[in-house]
């Protein structure tokens, strides 16, 4: 659904990620975005040019936060420090929403910074929706939850990976942040077809959308971010959006980032997509 | 036990290490919990993870230190950043934070970094001021009418934290300096807009410079960063106040030969710089 309590009942349409190769762009060139994603982790700083720059930005533009580091999943309880400082940062951004990876990362407070996949058990998906809540409370701002893309899978699973995002979602009573392309990369590492994933989530909470390109490699696909978005992917994004509704989309491009002009014209070829899924239900 | 594999240093091949903790074969312990596909084992599934955690945080260290780097030469840099990242994990939910004990390692490890320790530790510290004046905290800056206020015998200053006072026996200022040049030089000459794009090369050891001692603040103005080289007396006042001691005290620190006058300059500089703030009450 397009403005649901998941998104803050934004209708927000495609935007891109704010990154440093095109701050001199954005800033002098004042083109014309729809809405900026950040990384939360980036500006939950003191002081100096980071503010002084988002400041900037949300003069002009709108901004939704997304975190890489809250570590639903992870077995630590949240850190009341890092909630204060995010918390903050909410209140000066407004974001209409906040999103998240459904995953782990840190044990006993050492930190692998990267975005380890769940075992797919009902006592994970139990703890991980709890977390969730008393986050969402702290926060006092909607909660999407992004799937991630996985390069492995364990035995002590219960369910597939849609089966528990959606347990999560439905306990935590939270949102969804379908990484599309993410699907699309763990369909093809772990062998299973990208559309039942996208047909078998509670598309009523999808309160935004990913895109992003990836790189082949022999034996599997790495979630890169540093290339266009390929073909089966905009299918699937197609699919998605005719499915759960045309939301917010947002184009990641995080690595050998091109020109400003370059990833938002990419960013825009969404709106092909989006106008065969309004069509659709007319 | 899987945050534990990934984190554990690669082979010298950058490859998962063929045994665990205890002596068992590594394929056996990964394919207790993970399972393969039709194209990966366990092991092969749980090494992607383990290249992607080294790489990342190698690269992290690598962008924040392109001084110790220069200093060290790709394989002492590669050798000292691995025992670092082994016994000194990331504890921080930022990267940014990664470098802040580093300094610290090179001096309680100094076969990592001989014949060069002390140049080395000193840019470590050198490198870590940087990343607190970028973004450290900034606090509401004491005005002149504040001076007038309180007698100078009673009257304490902050100084902002986003400024790092430090007395180095190597210019490393002048050092980092050219590096940077050195470093911005190269992108332009491989022609690729995105620095990140560049081919990294090796990095040869860079000539060690004399030593020389200096004291510098690495501070920022208008948010950006800046080396400021301070008299030693400048220094000693600075730091004074910074202790909690009196205007009265730390002018004093400067020693007897300093004029008046010249501690006059001094403090309308660094007040026109914003540096002066309210003391924050130790914690009870």
């Amino acid at each position: 659904m397009p403005a649901n309590r998941f998104n803050g009942h934004s209708d927000y349409g495609v935007g891109i990620g704010l990154r440093v190769p095109h701050y001199a762009h954005i800033l002098s060139k004042k083109p014309v975005v729809d809405w900026f994603e950040i990384i939360s982790e980036n500006f939950m700083v003191e002081g100096g040019r980071p503010l002084e720059l988002l400041d900037k930005i949300l003069e002009q533009y709108r901004v939704v936060q997304h975190g890489v580091s809250m570590y639903f999943g992870s077995a630590d309880k949240p850190d009341r420090a890092h909630l204060k400082r995010l918390k903050n940062l909410v209140k000066r951004t407004k974001t209409p929403w906040l999103s998240d990876h459904l995953c782990w990362g840190s044990v006993d407070g050492t930190y692998t910074h990267d975005l380890l996949p769940m075992p797919y058990t009902f006592g994970a998906a139990r703890r991980t929706a709890e977390k969730i809540r008393q986050i969402r409370d702290y926060l006092e701002v909607p909660i999407c939850v992004e799937n991630v893309s996985s390069y492995a899978e364990f035995h002590v699973s219960e369910m597939t990976e849609w089966e528990f995002l959606s347990e999560v979602v439905e306990r935590a009573d939270c949102g969804i942040l379908l990484d599309v392309n993410n699907i699309y990369v763990s369909s093809k590492n772990h062998n299973f077809n990208p559309y039942d994933y996208v047909n078998n989530v509670p598309h009523h909470r999808v309160g935004q959308m990913h895109v992003a390109g990836h790189t082949k490699f022999e034996k599997y696909i790495l979630d890169t971010h540093d290339h266009p978005v390929l073909d089966p992917v905009w299918k699937l994004y197609a699919h998605a959006t005719r499915t759960c509704g045309v939301t917010a989309t947002l184009l990641e491009w995080d690595d050998k980032i091109p020109s400003f002009d370059e990833v938002h014209n990419e960013a825009l070829k969404a709106n092909e997509f989006i106008d065969g899924a309004k069509k659709a239900v007319v | 036990m899987m945050a534990s594999a990934i984190i554990r240093p690669l082979t010298a091949n950058h490859e998962l290490q063929p045994r665990w903790i205890d002596g068992r074969a590594m394929d056996k312990v990964a394919a207790e919990f993970i399972k393969p596909n039709d194209r990966l084992t366990a092991f092969e599934r749980l090494e992607l993870y383990n290249q992607m955690y080294w790489s990342r945080l190698f690269d992290s260290i690598r962008e924040d230190c392109p001084g110790l780097l220069a200093a060290l030469g790709e394989r002492a840099f590669t050798r000292l950043a691995q025992a670092f990242l082994e016994r000194c994990p990331s504890r921080s939910f930022t990267l940014r934070n990664l470098c802040s004990r580093l300094e610290g390692f090179i001096v309680a490890n100094p076969r990592l970094t001989a014949p060069r320790t002390k140049f080395a530790s000193e840019i470590a510290r050198f490198e870590w001021a940087q990343t607190v004046a970028f973004d450290g905290e900034s606090r509401p800056v004491v005005e002149a009418a504040a001076f007038a206020r309180t007698p100078p015998s009673r009257l304490r200053l902050g100084l902002q934290p986003y400024i790092s006072l430090l007395a180095l026996q190597y210019p490393i200022d002048t050092y980092v300096i050219a590096v940077k040049r050195r470093d911005a030089m190269r992108s332009e000459a491989s022609n690729t807009p995105d620095s990140k794009a560049v081919v990294r090369r090796s990095v040869r050891r860079a000539a060690l410079p004399r030593r020389s001692p200096v004291h510098v603040a690495v501070h920022r103005h208008e948010n950006r960063l800046f080396y400021k080289r301070l008299n030693p007396a400048a220094f000693r006042i600075l730091e004074a106040l910074r202790t909690g001691r009196t205007l009265s005290q730390a002018i004093a620190a400067a020693g007897p030969k300093v004029k008046p006058q010249q501690v006059r300059a001094w403090f309308k500089a660094w007040m026109a710089l914003g540096w002066f703030c309210g003391r924050v009450a130790p914690a009870s």
